[in-house]
């Protein structure tokens, strides 16, 4: 059964409802109760996202300092509620301008019951899209006393778009200037052994896009991937232009592409929504550039003192450099003293966190600082137990350069009126999460 | 919404405000009907000229609102209007309005039912499959699917005709509608390998979607029609398919990849090849939520294979020096069940375990110790030589299952361990403090140690042991084996090295494997709490809607007059606290004269037999309302209502146990309140089996313990039994009961007890929806709540009543009612020393004016 939720709740951390809508009949209005007192105050907050308590099941996310559970009762589809539950944040957000938090939830409660109402009908989820919301649900989110407001006439034919074909995006739209703003963001998972060696690798990216276009456009996107090279030197029966072509593991699109297009001719062709959106997502393991490789040597000398070195090496072309670079280097608890010599950047000791916090504001390709830090412990009699070395973390951004090496090959736009359009594109590589074991 | 605070009373004027044109507030006053219509079924019936009026809007927005609210009243009354309305918006021109009444549909089926196969809403539903709006289509269906699942007749059944036609509105669906159309087909049957080909094909675009909820519903579409598909390369082709976007799950939100973690765990099960190459990708993160990586943890053992174990013990051994005991505990039990699964890989895994307990963290060695245990029952005489080193570690070893296991083994190889009878002596001393498990196994090793070695000293040490296992023991488990072992022993110790030496089964490794029929109903559900959970959605959905409501429609009039209903409608039971009796009870069930609960319960006569306990039968009357929910005590369900009867007060209270486990012990208490009121004798529940049901009445007594601060109706109780936790819910004091037998006063004492107050003590309410037919009746009535009648006069055309009523600690109330025989609108005026009291006066007497 595709219902998604009986009703939702929204509770500030001390467990108290902000908010909350019943969409069935069959939970009763003092569950959220249940929750207080099985989840909220025990320890099993944050064991596991779904519970059972007596006949009624709890799914709960924490997004900033709200809680956001949902109570059924039935058989419902777990999958399709978080998903709500994350989509219904992304909604919340759109209409406050960027937060959700338990302030800007006591800010607009009238506009929260009033899109609660309109996103999802006796428990199944209904159209979330914000661009299609805003044009009947033309409350503002409490901002600023400044921002000026939108007209007041409700579209007349706003119910047609809810339910439109493409239910993404209104119609009539005119821009004076027609352009497209492409953003390629990656983001490196790496997990490597203390020997150095990859214990697993991957990518993933997102193609962000942000369209300011006129009417309905159609848009076709080229990437160098080799299943869409290939479709297209078999459709113009002539071989492939050499160059990298990349194997992409999985794709997912946004809901304005067309799917059986791309599963039989391999392009990826759409109307876009207006304004920001994610057009696709998409994870590479094989042949993955790493832009950084670190060599840690930890060497405990004694109960009390320890030696850390760590090499870190920029391997992507010379001209190009990273940004907020952050290496942070696990300590024990125990550390009372540490020094530092760094060749590039800063270090300290972040004692909350039982860590070096190396920074290194901006990185060139090709180079290769180094850290080595000498900690001073204080010796236990009761620390029997090693310590367990958590791995080395790092943070940065590298701009121009992407870990996959996927590049955007066109991006071709057709509109009936037939303008001209500008496309801009960014790529730019950031850290996952970057771990080397020590 | 209103911080907790009950707003009803203001239900009136906010109907008036429900003609507005701001589409905000009518929104916000639609709301708050849909909020508080329940606990003022007759004042709602106000709101239903503007609903139908606002069906019939030029604004689709404002049609579609109202239609889509009427549906969320579950009031009877209401629910009659819906349908014209309904109808018409079945039809509408605008899809929005389409859309939302399709779902209105399945709203009014788990009202009443049986109206809307009456009304002919089905076919209408069936027709909107063929509309020509995707959004509308795949509303339609959900509807259909939710009522096919709560009736037993066939309602919707996929036909090849749909299916078509399904298949093409998927490509134009929201992302909802896609999953809704998914879930629905996944019902659907393929007559052939080639049909069932077909449907793969044409849902296999799904996997890309960005939405997690399709993949999952597309992904279980896929595998239900694999069973059915024959050609190898297709199945093989479509696994390839499959892997990338299950993977791809993994790079969401910790929440949705534990649901998509629990699926995979399914899958694998099922088709083990889909994922086999992927191992990496459920290696954990540092900073992976602990119910992410349990979850990692278990597939990456289902996915463990001679050609990868090499890299899965090195993660394995990884996670076992990490933080969380729980998940190094489960990183260490992995190692072992890697051990029984893989042969080859047995040595490699035990020398990781053994380099582990040379750590000397104690919950890894015991972890470990526990494990090796299973890999000497996997493996006979193969690893021996490594007791050495765990015995090197007894003296650490503190959990029962830890111990347990180390005397097993201790026992098990008794001959090759030189020291053995030393090392068991060494727990004997500590036999009876012992927790059972470990007891058991002393006395198994014991025995064993005796039959293989059958010297002095293990002569002597079966003696105590024997002992200590049966005279001294309370024990029954330990002390029948004990007493297996001494007979055998005693008779025939040949035949006893036969039984307790005789080689022991193979065992292999199947924890957490789930039997194939259960995994294929799972498979079925994919996506689903079902799947989450690992259980048959029927384990856990416990109401079964339909059938048991026209159970109930058949009650009222077939057994006539207050006798049998039962005692709860499924469907309301987790909402019905805060429901006014009246609107539970089955109409028919009241007989007119008798007009009020309190009189139902407390003044039949025939309802004495009520205090006798032991009897599962619901009891007579009117059902008590609920204080706590089924659901919200794990199965056990309270109802209670404070009562009045020969000048005592009650709290008449029914138990019900739908748990799986007897419970007894029951045991009450009360929260200090505004009025003292105590309990004033034990609760006398007996033991309640599951399935039934006892019905106690509690006498109460006034204590001089009150609660400060303003009168509020508010009691607090907290029951509790020996099987679960307490439990607390609060339910609302009726000042009625507090009304003595002796509150009859004088003309004169009224009069001048009327003058000697205030008038600032005086205090008057109107209740504009009551109406009196007869002042004989009602005045009967109230005295039977003891309102007690002193005088009457004529005003105008008005009839002026004068009462009065005492409550404990000799308080008076005096009472004007002023009202037109037949004409709706009451004033109701009241003079008392404590004018605090009066709304809890005017909340209390409110009931009986209504009735």
């Amino acid at each position: 059964m595709p219902v998604a939720a009986s009703a939702i709740y929204f509770l500030n951390l001390r467990g108290d409802v902000l908010i909350n809508r019943l969409y069935r009949d069959d939970v009763g209005g003092n569950m959220v109760d249940a929750f207080r007192v099985h989840i909220m105050q025990t320890k099993e907050l944050g064991t596991c996202p779904v519970r059972q308590i007596g006949g009624c099941s709890f799914f709960y996310m924490r997004i900033s300092n709200v809680y956001i559970v949902i109570v059924v009762s039935s058989n419902a589809n777990v999958a399709c509620a978080f998903k709500f539950v994350v989509e219904a944040v992304t909604l919340f957000k759109s209409y406050f301008g960027g937060a959700f938090d338990e302030d800007a939830i006591r800010n607009n409660f009238v506009l929260i019951y009033e899109l609660l109402d309109e996103i999802m009908d006796f428990g199944y989820p209904q159209n979330l899209s914000p661009e299609i919301l805003k044009l009947y649900i033309t409350q503002e989110g409490v901002r600023s006393p400044f921002s000026s407001k939108a007209s007041d006439k409700p579209v007349p034919n706003a119910t047609l778009q809810v339910t439109g074909a493409v239910g993404w995006r209104r119609e009539g739209l005119v821009y004076k200037k027609n352009e497209v703003f492409l953003d390629i963001v990656e983001s490196v998972n790496l997990l490597m052994s203390s020997k150095g060696s990859v214990l697993r690798c991957d990518v993933t990216g997102k193609i962000l896009m942000k369209c300011f276009l006129s009417g309905m456009p159609d848009l076709k996107l080229g990437l160098n991937d080799k299943i869409g090279l290939e479709k297209e030197s078999q459709l113009k029966s002539r071989p492939a232009k050499s160059g990298k072509t990349i194997e992409l593991d999985d794709v997912t699109f946004h809901q304005c592409v067309n799917l059986t297009r791309f599963n039989s001719e391999k392009t990826v062709s759409f109307v876009p929504p207006d304004g920001e959106f994610e057009l696709m997502k998409y994870r590479i393991t094989e042949g993955v550039n790493l832009p950084f490789r670190v060599l840690p040597t930890i060497k405990e000398l004694g109960r009390t003192r320890m030696e850390v070195n760590v090499k870190v090496k920029s391997v992507f072309g010379a001209k190009m450099f990273a940004l907020g670079v952050v290496i942070k280097i696990p300590v024990p608890k125990q550390t009372a003293k540490t020094s530092f010599q760094v060749t590039s950047g800063r270090a300290k000791y972040s004692p909350s966190t039982d860590c070096l916090i190396w920074k290194i504001r901006k990185f060139p390709g090709q180079t290769e600082p180094t850290l080595s830090a000498e900690v001073e412990l204080i010796s236990t009699m009761t620390e029997k137990k090693s310590w367990t070395r958590p791995p080395i973390q790092m943070e940065f951004q590298v701009p121009m350069f992407t870990a996959s090496g996927l590049r955007v090959r066109f991006l071709k736009v057709w509109e009936k009126s037939g303008y001209n359009t500008v496309e801009w594109v960014r790529y730019i590589t950031k850290a996952g999460s970057y771990e080397i074991r020590c | 919404m209103t911080v907790g605070k009950d707003v009803s009373s203001l239900f009136t004027d906010v109907v008036n405000c429900m003609q507005t044109e701001n589409l905000e507030l009518k929104k916000l006053v639609y709301l708050y009907l849909i909020n508080y219509a329940k606990s003022q079924p007759d004042l709602a019936i106000l709101a239903v000229n503007t609903f139908v009026k606002d069906s019939q809007d030029p604004n689709p927005l404002i049609r579609a609102l109202a239609v889509r609210t009427m549906g969320c009243i579950r009031v009877d009354k209401i629910t009659e209007y819906l349908c014209d309305p309904l109808q018409r918006c079945l039809k509408d021109d605008d899809p929005y309005v389409r859309k939302t009444a399709a779902i209105c549909v399945a709203k009014l089926y788990d009202i009443n039912a049986e109206l809307v196969e009456d009304r002919g809403f089905l076919d209408a539903l069936k027709d909107l499959i063929s509309d020509n709006n995707p959004m509308v289509v795949a509303n339609a269906v959900a509807a259909l699917a939710e009522i096919q699942e709560n009736s037993s007749r066939p309602i919707f059944e996929i036909t090849n005709h749909t299916l078509t036609k399904l298949l093409t509105a998927l490509n134009e669906c929201t992302e909802w509608g896609q999953v809704f159309i998914l879930d629905a087909l996944s019902k659907y049957k393929a007559a052939d390998a080639r049909e069932a080909e077909n449907i793969v094909e044409r849902v296999t675009p799904r996997l890309q979607h960005a939405n997690c909820a399709v993949v999952l519903s597309a992904v279980k579409m896929i595998l239900l029609q694999m069973e059915l598909i024959t050609s190898t390369d297709v199945v093989r082709n479509l696994c390839k398919k499959m892997a990338p976007p299950l993977v791809t799950l993994l790079s969401a939100e910790p929440e949705i990849q534990y649901v998509a973690l629990r699926n995979i765990n399914l899958i694998v099960q099922k088709r083990p090849t889909i994922l086999a190459h992927e191992i990496k990708v459920f290696f954990c993160k540092y900073n992976d939520p602990i119910y992410v990586k349990m979850e990692k943890l278990e597939i990456m053992i289902k996915l463990a294979s001679d050609r990868n174990i090499d890299q899965v013990l090195l993660e394995f051994k990884e996670y076992a020096t990490e933080v969380d005991v729980d998940f190094v505990r489960k990183a260490v039990r992995a190692i072992g069940r890697c051990a029984i699964k893989l042969e080859r890989a047995a040595e490699r895994c035990i020398s990781v375990l053994l380099e582990l307990i040379k750590i000397k963290v104690n919950y890894v060695v015991q972890e470990a110790i526990i494990v090796i245990k299973d890999i000497f029952r996997r493996y006979p005489n193969t690893y021996e030589s490594i007791i050495a080193t765990l015995c090197e570690s007894l003296d650490t070893l503190d959990e029962p299952e830890a111990k347990a296991s180390m005397i097993w083994i201790i026992g098990e190889y008794a001959e090759r361990i030189d020291n053995a009878d030393e090392l068991l002596e060494s727990f004997l001393e500590t036999f009876p403090e012992e927790p059972p498990q470990v007891q058991l196994q002393l006395l198994t090793a014991t025995v064993k140690l005796f039959l293989k070695k059958p010297t002095e000293g293990p002569q002597q040490m079966i003696q105590v042991v024997l002992n200590n296992a049966t005279v001294e023991t309370d024990n029954p488990d330990l002390r029948d084996r004990a007493y297996i072992y001494w007979r055998l022993l005693s008779t025939d110790p040949e035949a006893a090295k036969d039984v307790v030496l005789a080689e022991k089964p193979v065992i292999s490794d199947d924890s957490n494997q789930l039997d194939p029929s259960l995994l294929d109903e799972l498979l079925a559900n994919i996506a689903t709490l079902s799947s989450v959970y690992h259980k048959p959605p029927d384990a856990f959905v416990t109401r079964v809607k339909t059938v048991q409501r026209t159970e109930e429609e058949d009650y009222p009039d077939g057994e006539g007059g207050n006798s049998e209903s039962p005692a709860h409608v499924p469907g309301d039971a987790g909402a019905s606290s805060n429901v006014p009796p009246s609107a539970v009870r089955p109409p028919a069930a009241a007989p007119a004269p008798v007009a009020d609960l309190l009189d139902l319960m407390g003044m039949d006569g025939n309802n004495s037999a009520i205090v006798a306990t032991d009897i599962p039968a619901s009891p007579a009357g009117p059902p008590l309302p609920v204080l706590l929910a089924a659901s919200a005590g794990q199965g056990l369900q309270i109802s209670g209502q404070l009562i009045r009867r020969d000048g005592q007060i009650f709290y008449s209270m029914l138990f019900e146990n739908s748990t799986q486990v007897p419970l007894d012990g029951f045991m009450i208490q009360f929260n200090k309140n505004s009025f003292g009121l105590t309990t004033g004798a034990p609760l006398q529940v007996p033991l309640l089996q599951p399935g039934t049901s006892a019905s106690t009445l509690l006498p109460m007594v006034l204590s001089q313990n009150l609660s400060p601060g303003p009168p509020s109706t508010l009691l607090q109780i907290a029951v509790k039994n020996n099987q679960q936790p307490v439990w607390y819910f609060s339910d609302k004091i009726p000042l009625i009961v507090f009304f003595t037998e002796d509150g009859r006063m004088e003309r004169s004492t009224f009069l001048e007890t009327w003058k000697s107050l205030p008038d600032s003590n005086e205090i008057s309410k109107d209740f504009p929806a009551v109406v009196l037919n007869s002042v004989e009746t009602t005045l009967d009535r109230l005295a039977t709540s003891n309102m007690f009648f002193i005088a009457k006069r004529k005003h105008s055309n008005q009839d002026v009543l004068y009462l009065s009523a005492k409550i404990p600690r000799g308080i008076p109330f005096l009472i004007e009612l002023t009202t037109a025989v037949g004409t709706p609108g009451l004033k109701c005026a009241i003079k008392t020393p404590s004018p605090e009291m009066a709304p809890l006066f005017f909340e209390a007497v409110e009931g009986l004016f209504k009735s």
